[in-house]
């Protein structure tokens, strides 16, 4: 479990990135942390794995003052994937940069073998295995990053715009993915500007401004809230502005997935024949 | 990642900033001659404390202290080793002489440092590639060298990050031995140049699709022109080299020693 408390940060630079914000996050929650450029959602989960310590208030993992851990001790619980892939590249192999991870953190040979092996499978990366990462195209870097974190198998996933530059269907594999590592019991973090994705993903979503959380809520209630929505630079998803448009119908307006307009529109023309 | 924070063009306005800046770079050779010329304590730490309005009428003060705390270190080093050949030299006795020595040594060292970072913290980039194009430098190494030093905050920034997404794999850049020490830095510097290539290409693509190097001639939007400060900036800098060659060739320097105490 992830417990923030008054965290307030400021960069030696000055800028005020975290202005007093507590959030609690529990085992096995899915969570979106939206808002825009320069709100604080990446200084923010950077307090988690211990990159950045609170200026003042405390950050607990488990029970545990990041204050009084490495990055390296809480990053075994706690993976953070980062948004520029490129910055994190460096081995000669695929199944190289999958270990680098895992010898960092010690784990034995045999073990190894074996995480890297299940990682490459996982993220569908087998027939890359052995060819420089440096050669492969911009989505399949950010799942050889991805998959060099996942392969130690951090309780708490955080996915840094793990959306960026990816086309839909890698997107949607990215959806079928996430989801599936949330029931698997992960607690996953996606940091996103992408309403339409977390639309999909129907998340806990904790909404950002100037460094403050602003709203923390379930998502059918979040994202349909146009206040809020256009208080962080965001816009409300397309269904819900397609049934913004319908509320003179008799609509809901709280509508975020496209199964459930599809049935709201099912009954509807169900009713009218 | 710091040293490089003295160095760093400080966008203000002041007399020092508005100067021209091929007055301001004869201004930091000047003070590069004359600390040559010195190896005596005092010219040295007068050549020194010159410099302290210079850095008070550009408020850059909070840089340059910034700078000359990141020579520090390069600055014991030339200390210790003055002092270390000159006490083999002198069987094996710390004279008095010795320890000057190495102080004005030290002294000088600090000097160029100091005059130079508040040329660069007072000189922006822009301007500096102005200058080299109009003292009839080819617009290829002008445009090269602005672009080298405009780009080592993008750089600095982009190593802080890639520091950042292998820390969270794991690396511990403290932990092991010294070789191990330097090969924990491979992760970091393989990223880095990847990507310093990577962007050079890119740079190099969006240049020639804004038709760099199609004219010969090429010409500029802004021109320096020299102005009636820097007339007076530049004869008052020429005035103290031509007093200072003087003072070298005809004038015996006091010489100030720093005392020993001798422990028997």
């Amino acid at each position: 479990m992830i417990k923030v408390e008054n965290v307030s940060f400021t960069y030696p630079s000055g800028v005020n990135a975290l202005k007093s914000v507590s959030i609690e996050i529990s085992d096995g929650e899915f969570v979106a942390i939206m808002g825009e450029n320069g709100a604080g959602k990446t200084t923010l989960v950077k307090q988690f794995n211990g990159l950045l310590k609170p200026g003042e208030g405390d950050v607990y993992v488990d029970g545990r003052n990041t204050r009084d851990l490495s990055v390296a001790e809480l990053s075994k619980d706690v993976g953070l994937v980062f948004q520029n892939a490129d910055h994190q590249l460096f081995c000669e192999t695929v199944e190289d940069e999958i270990a680098f991870g895992l010898r960092n953190f010690g784990f034995s040979n045999r073990v190894n073998k074996k995480r890297v092996k299940w990682a490459l499978t996982l993220l569908d990366l087998q027939e890359y295995r052995k060819i420089s990462p440096f050669m492969l195209s911009g989505g399949e870097r950010k799942r050889v990053a991805l998959a060099s974190v996942l392969a130690w198998k951090p309780r708490v996933i955080i996915l840094d715009e793990p959306t960026v530059g990816q086309d839909q269907s890698q997107k949607e594999r990215l959806l079928q993915f996430v989801r599936q590592l949330n029931t698997q019991g992960n607690t996953v973090i996606l940091v996103t500007h992408d309403i339409e994705f977390v639309a999909e993903c129907d998340p806990r979503v904790v909404l950002m401004s100037h460094g403050r959380i602003v709203a923390d809520g379930p998502a059918k209630k979040i994202l349909t809230n146009p206040k809020l929505i256009k208080k962080t630079s965001l816009i409300l998803p397309q269904i819900t502005q397609l049934f913004f448009k319908l509320a003179d119908l008799g609509f809901p307006k709280d509508v975020i997935s496209i199964c459930e307009a599809k049935k709201l529109i099912n009954d509807f023309v169900a009713r009218r024949s | 990642m710091k040293a490089f924070e003295g160095l760093r063009f400080k966008r203000t306005s002041s007399f020092i900033h508005q100067l021209d800046p091929r007055v301001k770079f004869v201004l930091s050779c000047v003070v590069f001659i004359l600390a040559i010329m010195f190896t005596e304590l005092l010219p040295l730490t007068i050549l020194l404390s010159v410099q302290l309005p210079l850095v008070y009428l550009a408020h850059v003060h909070k840089e340059w202290l910034s700078s000359l705390r990141s020579s520090l270190i390069l600055a014991t080093m030339i200390f210790l080793t003055n002092l270390i050949v000159g006490y083999v030299s002198s069987e094996f006795q710390l004279t008095s002489s010795v320890l000057t020595y190495s102080s004005s040594m030290t002294l000088r060292f600090v000097t160029l440092v100091a005059s130079f970072s508040i040329f660069f913290l007072t000189t922006s980039p822009d301007d500096l590639g102005l200058a080299l194009e109009q003292s009839h430098f080819p617009y290829e190494f002008a445009f090269a060298f602005t672009t080298a030093v405009r780009f080592v905050p993008v750089l600095a920034n982009e190593a802080q990050m890639i520091i950042d997404a292998q820390k969270s794999r794991g690396l511990e850049l403290e932990k092991g031995n010294f070789l191990k020490r330097i090969r924990n830095y491979l992760p970091i510097l393989i990223p880095l140049i990847v990507n310093a290539i990577r962007r050079s290409l890119e740079l190099a693509e969006a240049m020639e699709s804004r038709a760099f190097g199609a004219k010969e001639h090429r010409t500029n939007l802004f021109a320096l022109k020299i102005k009636m400060n820097d007339v007076l900036v530049l004869i008052v800098t020429l005035t103290i080299l031509a007093f200072s060659i003087y003072i070298r060739l005809y004038v015996q320097i006091p010489i100030v020693e720093i005392p020993t105490f001798q422990i028997t």
